[in-house]
């Protein structure tokens, strides 16, 4: 187990340099000077000239590259182009909400959809089945912004119950300012992944529910609502915590369109202003701090399985 | 029977199958009665009923097959006319059931004294501490060893053995009039079969226990019926005391069943021409495992120095229990995995240790035959594309492999037509047949039987080792015949050769280890054979 751990850390290391070659490859690939926007409309070829020099923006794109990484291996992110704050210091300014709003957004996904899931399951092919799975279509089509949009003139304009947009720190206003201002947002973000849970745990709990143990539990006179608790919910939970897994990196995505919506100060806000500002540190920073998030969540996550199965052992 | 009333009276059941099934019943209008302290064996092939008939008394059928005629009586109820909640309290506490394959039974996932202390929980008042207890009793009346120990283990950490002695201490806990055994040794070593027909035999008499026993194996029959029910297609044909039914056969169906168990006593064979062995196997080792990264981790020697020899037109049986390592022989002889060591001659060629690309050639001369019929043949691709598709990568004509075939489906016994059907539109043993074809359409010197009788029904059995030695005569094939059923083997086997984990204890012309068996492990394997010492009516 503790071989396991250690190696899994272990290779996160030449993951995480590729990220990072393949993170500074594609943004010089992509059009855009951060020179010229920091030069401003009127500035002459000369202006822009000399800035590109300051930045090291001239160098050789190896050369770049391998001070980039040099100063990584040092554990520094590097210096924002505009704010001259260090990207470090600036994750650590907007982490808080963006932090909440995911947590906020897993665990409700995950306490609706499991349900869900486990009653369609139960009662596959019913109409209690198909209203889950249309949903669950439904939720996997609609754009964050869209149903975000929606959810916003219905509930916040047109019936007034809910704040439009803005985040409160519950640390600052209290948990009840914090909670109101976060349904929204927190249900825009969250449909999508109770889509996709419901249905894995559709899946799952159907597929364990033809199990030879299920009908030794119904032989036993067990009965059907703790067979479901008991018996299925428990061996089909590995596929059902391996999407969840996998729906981090949807969530990424997700946060960064529903923190521009809800106008969240978060780190989806601060990767949108340094796409559009072509600050390249800030963008690189934040893509491998993603990146690092992710694969230590799905490191979690495949040893949870030994909590749900005691045949899984590393 | 004791004279009592009876524990189980089942009188005119009928239950209808879903329409578009095969036949309108699963089982029709059948009746008979199970009493306390009396195993009652219901036999019959797949397809019979008698699986249905008992989880039609346990109340566990899908909702689509219903009783819809007749009574089921447990103890003065009919079980027909309870409710869900009513047969929920039943079920566990008046009748219990044990299964076939004690692994999938069990939930992987729970300890298996829990899976006892469910029991308990549902039906009954007692505090936890009094419910650990009792499953920590009937545990040890099972004869678990440390039992205190293993209750806290998961079911993969135990022996298919234990795990059965689980799931019986679970059925027996509330101490159930009747207990219904579903197939519950098929899937058991022989000599874990004795042990566990021993045990259900023992706490039956004990407890006073009516047991309802479905299995399709007579040789289990034999070791534990008192009285036996023969279905056949839905309906009981035929039922009696166990020697009635065993000994003097009335029905047609009865004594065609009977006739077709083999029988321990070996057949008489041809003489061998031992000049031309077709297949060598020298010092064959297969070993897993080996090195971790930061210990050494455990090596498993699945095959450890393994010697053979097949001529053509022999037939050498490996026979051996799970583990043994026999599957793992044939494996490493196709090549289908590597051994790790030794020499491996077939036509001259050692393919031991060669590259697969310098295997290739030889593939066609080691044709194998698996166990299970039914996942062996793509369901995807007609019966024709897979016999031609093996010949056809070896450079022969398309025409020219139809026509061979068409020829050798004739010779297994199926028709020409059949070619162009997919393989779900054949019953297990027709599939056999064609995967027996699609072996010979290699046009093989060896060929391998891996427990290839072993999933079909005892009528069938017969058929399909009467056709593989019709074929090992014809194409004068060498035949590495794998089986854990010593009747099967002595039938169809000239010589023998006993496995135990991973080594070769006995090996002897077939006639010889039967009547004289050397080892002691090859001793224990004949006497736990179930209703060896049963001459059944022929």
């Amino acid at each position: 187990m503790l071989t396991y751990v250690l190696k899994r850390v272990l290779s996160t290391v030449p993951v995480m340099a590729i990220v990072a070659v393949l993170v500074f490859m594609l943004l010089r690939l992509a059009p855009g000077d951060p020179a010229a926007v920091i030069a401003g409309d009127y500035a002459t070829a000369e202006d822009v000239e000399r800035i590109r020099t300051q930045l090291g923006l001239n160098d050789p794109i190896p050369v770049q590259l391998w001070h980039w990484l040099m100063q990584l291996a040092s554990g520094d992110l590097g210096t924002a182009i505009f704010s001259k704050k260090s990207v470090v210091e600036l994750i650590g300014q907007r982490i808080e909400p963006t932090l909440l709003l995911s947590l906020c957004t897993i665990v409700f996904a995950v306490a609706v959809a499991v349900p869900l899931g486990t009653i369609a399951a139960w009662k596959s092919g019913s109409i209690v089945d198909r209203v889950v799975m249309l949903f669950s279509v439904g939720g996997f089509s609609v754009p964050v912004f869209v149903l975000a949009y929606c959810l916003i003139y219905v509930l916040a304009m047109w019936l007034k119950i809910l704040p439009v947009q803005g985040y409160k720190s519950p640390f600052d206003h209290g948990l009840l300012t914090f909670l109101r201002h976060m349904v929204l947002p927190v249900m825009a973000l969250s449909v999508i992944f109770i889509a996709l849970i419901a249905r894995m745990t559709r899946a799952s709990v159907m597929e364990v529910l033809e199990e030879d143990y299920v009908r030794t539990a119904r032989a036993k006179g067990q009965s059907e609502w703790k067979i479901l608790i008991h018996h299925a919910l428990r061996n089909a939970a590995v596929p059902i915590v391996t999407v969840i897994g996998v729906g981090i990196a949807l969530l990424i995505g997700g946060v960064v369109v529903t923190e521009s919506v809800f106008n969240i100060p978060g780190l989806g806000r601060l990767v949108l202003d340094a796409v559009l500002a072509r600050d390249y540190p800030v963008i690189q920073g934040l893509i491998l701090f993603f990146s690092f998030i992710y694969i230590l969540i799905n490191l979690l996550i495949d040893l949870s399985y030994t909590l749900f199965d005691p045949r899984i052992r590393y | 029977m004791t004279g009592s009333t009876p524990v189980l009276e089942i009188r005119n059941l009928s239950v209808a199958l879903p329409k578009g099934a095969d036949r309108p019943f699963a089982v029709e209008d059948i009746s008979f009665t199970v009493g306390a302290k009396e195993i009652v064996c219901v036999v019959g092939e797949s397809g019979s009923g008698k699986s249905v008939t008992a989880f039609t008394t346990m109340g566990l059928n899908p909702k689509e097959v219903k009783a819809v005629k007749g009574e089921i009586i447990l103890q003065g109820e009919d079980l027909l006319k309870k409710s869900v909640a009513e047969m929920r309290r039943l079920r566990g506490e008046k009748m219990a059931m044990i299964f076939q394959e004690p692994m999938t039974a069990l939930n992987p996932v729970i300890k298996v004294g829990e899976q006892i202390r469910e029991m308990l929980e549902i039906h009954t008042e007692l505090s936890p501490a009094e419910q650990k207890a009792r499953v920590l009793e009937v545990m040890e009346d099972v004869s678990l060893p440390d039992h205190v120990k293993m209750y806290d283990s998961y079911p993969h950490q135990l022996s298919g053995g234990q795990r059965q002695r689980i799931m019986i201490a679970m059925a027996l806990a509330l101490e159930p009039g009747l207990l219904i055994a579903d197939e519950p040794t098929t899937a058991l070593d022989v000599t874990t079969q004795a042990q566990i027909l021993e045990l259900i035999k023992d706490i039956q008499q004990r407890h006073g226990t009516g047991v309802l026993f479905i299995t399709h194996d007579f040789g289990v029959v034999a070791e534990i019926a008192d009285r036996i029910v023969v279905m056949q297609k839905g309906k009981v044909v035929e039922q009696g005391t166990r020697d009635e039914i065993l000994l003097r056969p009335q029905h047609p169906y009865t004594k065609m069943l009977i006739a077709s168990v083999p029988s321990m006593e070996p057949s008489h064979r041809a003489e061998i021409d031992k000049t031309a062995p077709a297949l060598i196997a020298q010092k064959v080792n297969k070993t897993y495992g080996g090195v971790g990264l930061f210990r050494k981790s455990r090596e498993v020697h699945a095959n450890k120095d393994v010697n053979l020899v097949v001529h053509r037109r022999e037939t050498l049986g490996v026979v051996g229990e799970s583990g043994s390592g026999k599957s793992t022989l044939a494996r490493c002889i196709v090549r289908l995995q590597d051994p790790t060591s030794g020499h491996i001659e077939v036509e001259g060629a050692d393919i031991a240790t060669i590259s697969e690309s310098a295997m290739r050639p030889h593939r066609r001369d080691i044709q194998i035959v698996f166990q299970d019929p039914y996942r062996s043949l793509n369901p995807r691709r007609t019966v024709g594309q897979s016999i031609v598709e093996g010949p056809m990568n070896f450079g022969v004509s398309a025409a020219e492999a139809e026509a061979r075939a068409k020829e050798l489906m004739e010779i297994v016994g199926l028709s020409a037509e059949a070619l162009d059907r997919f393989p779900h539109q054949f019953s297990g043993g027709q599939r056999q047949r064609i995967c027996i074809a699609r072996a010979l359409a290699m046009q093989p010197k060896v060929l391998i039987a891996d427990e290839a009788v072993s999933a079909l029904d005892v009528s069938v059995q017969a058929q399909v080792l009467d056709l593989l030695d019709d074929v090992r005569e014809r194409y004068d094939l060498a035949m590495l015949f794998i089986t854990h059923d010593l009747r099967v083997a002595a039938q169809i086997c000239d010589r023998i050769m006993v496995m135990q984990n991973g080594v070769v204890v006995e090996e002897g012309e077939t006639a010889k280890v039967y009547a004289n068996p050397q080892h002691e492990y090859t001793r224990t394997l004949l006497a736990a054979a179930p209703g060896r010492d049963v001459a059944f009516a022929k």
